[in-house]
């Protein structure tokens, strides 16, 4: 490559636009998993009144895993159920021992996990029916409403994420394929003579093409690795200084994790995507150069 | 070997013709010396062989190639089949004299091997033995030259095409680049040959083939420069 500020340059531009794409794959499985755990939690509670008899109970949760709507149900019974709040309640003690010496107070529990979170109401209304509702407590059902809000929020911040991602790679993969596109014609220019004694000589387009191809295809690799560095570097830093697990709603820990274990596939793909970029915008500057102008 | 059949070029409307309706049949192993003034169409006649250029009209046949069922892709195989060679020499600066020979057998594909078998017998035939790895600026003009003709026929085409080789020569070197041209005829090389050089034209005595304003003014065996 005889023109050294151009190389630079374009390779430059590709570790951006790669580190852009890393960050995006990155970042939209973090919220994706994200997501997922906070979806995996929600749940609609029905308390069942001491009243209710083992038979009936039984007998709801069967009609509610009959429901559509309805992914997983788990029962509790009194004592599981208060096993379970004193598990929750480790750290509060006070609670603990209220709820003991009360002679538990904890109703049994049918805990029913939505297939999707749009359809909590429906569940709601299936089990607020007067038929079911004589089984249950006054304040039952109950369901986490809040964290809905929340999970709504989180979808839709990815969703936006998603698509600004894809508008910046999109954005970044142009400019730099531009960028390639001119430095493989400064080289072709640089070498037109020796192109043109090829052509004259009776080279074919390939053979005079290919070290261009080839040349293109290299930036592409060596741009992939800094990327890979870059975000690896992200991360040392992001973990040793900063001792942040979470950064607003990327969660650092587990963006680290993915890397760590998706390393060679993510690195792959970058080289993948880098080899893609640097030819196609190199096949490209070059038959433009290299058409036959016999008129 | 070579046929042109009513071969018409224009570059633009308002010029004129650069070729006008000319027809030239050369038969193989034969040597054919095309002379006319500067601006009479010579270079434009070697163009269309080479196919650098296309006809306006008309047809042209080189060693069994009919160049209007020639595609692009196919113009680099046709080049192969034809040797050239350029007054301005056309050689690589930066590769030395068995480099600059060794790239026409390396660009279709040639082993090393055989390539280190072959530039030399080339290298040998045009009087550059010993002369591998210098480098074309440490040469004469006329060893420049020599080693464009030992590129055009290192792939022993069947047709050599030589534009005004000798132009930028003087005598003495000049005349070394004919005998070479010579040789290569002799082993059965088609040569065409354009030239402005009043004595090589009258001493070489073979078919010469005047071009005056785009058209073949006489065509005329073991003849004498007369433009």
């Amino acid at each position: 490559m005889r023109n050294v500020t151009l190389a630079v340059a374009a390779i430059a531009v590709m570790v951006v636009t790669l580190t852009i794409v890393l960050f995006s794959i990155i970042t939209n499985a973090t919220f994706t998993n994200t997501i997922a755990q906070i979806t995996s939690k929600i749940s609609v509670s029905a308390y069942l009144k001491d009243t209710t008899s083992e038979v009936q109970a039984q007998n709801l949760v069967k009609q509610l895993k009959q429901q559509p709507e309805v992914h997983k149900v788990v029962y509790l019974n009194k004592q599981q159920a208060l096993q379970s709040y004193i598990d929750q309640n480790r750290q509060n003690p006070n609670l603990i021992t209220a709820a003991t010496e009360a002679g538990n107070p904890i109703p049994a529990t049918i805990q029913i996990y939505p297939a999707n979170l749009n359809q909590i109401n429906e569940i709601k209304v299936f089990l607020v029916k007067p038929a079911n509702a004589q089984l249950q407590t006054s304040d039952s059902p109950s369901y986490n409403g809040d964290r809905k809000q929340a999970i709504d929020n989180i979808t839709h911040a990815t969703n936006i994420l998603r698509r600004i991602g894809a508008i910046t790679v999109i954005v970044f993969a142009i400019i730099c394929a531009l960028i390639i596109f001119n430095t493989i014609q400064m080289a072709i220019f640089n070498r037109r003579d020796e192109i043109t004694i090829m052509r004259l000589l009776g080279a074919s387009t390939s053979y005079i093409r290919g070290p261009f191809v080839v040349e293109s295809a290299i930036y592409g690799i060596l741009a992939a690795v800094f990327s890979i560095l870059i975000i690896n570097s992200a991360f040392l830093a992001s973990s040793s200084a900063l001792q942040a697990s979470s950064l607003g709603l990327l969660d650092i820990n587990y963006a680290n994790e993915y890397f760590d274990a998706h390393f060679w596939q993510l690195l792959t793909l970058q080289i993948g995507i880098g080899i893609i970029i640097g030819t196609v915008s190199s096949v490209i500057a070059t038959r433009r150069y290299l058409k036959f102008k016999t008129k | 070997m070579i046929l042109l059949d009513r071969v018409t070029k224009t570059y633009s409307r308002d010029m004129g013709a650069a070729l006008d309706r000319i027809s030239l049949h050369v038969d193989p192993k034969e040597f054919v010396i095309v002379v006319g003034q500067s601006g009479a169409g010579k270079t434009t006649l070697l163009r269309l062989l080479t196919r650098e250029e296309r006809p306006t009209s008309g047809k042209i046949i080189v060693g069994g190639i009919d160049y209007d069922k020639l595609k692009d892709k196919d113009i680099p195989l046709l080049r192969r089949k034809i040797g050239v060679v350029f007054q301005d020499f056309k050689l690589l600066p930066n590769k030395t004299v068995f480099e600059n020979v060794a790239f026409a057998l390396e660009i279709v594909g040639v082993s090393n091997r055989e390539i280190r078998h072959t530039v030399p017998k080339v290298l040998d035939i045009v009087n550059l033995k010993g002369k591998e790895n210098r480098m074309p600026r440490e040469l004469s003009g006329g060893e420049r030259q020599r080693v464009a003709i030992a590129r055009a026929i290192v792939r022993q085409p069947r047709i050599l095409i030589a534009d005004e080789p000798t132009g930028n020569l003087d005598p003495k070197h000049a005349w070394d680049v004919i005998k070479v041209l010579e040789k290569i005829n002799r082993y059965g090389t088609t040569v065409l040959l354009t030239t402005h050089n009043r004595e090589i034209v009258d001493k070489l005595k073979r078919r010469v083939v005047t071009i005056q304003n785009g058209k073949i003014a006489s065509d005329r065996a073991n003849a004498s420069y007369k433009v």
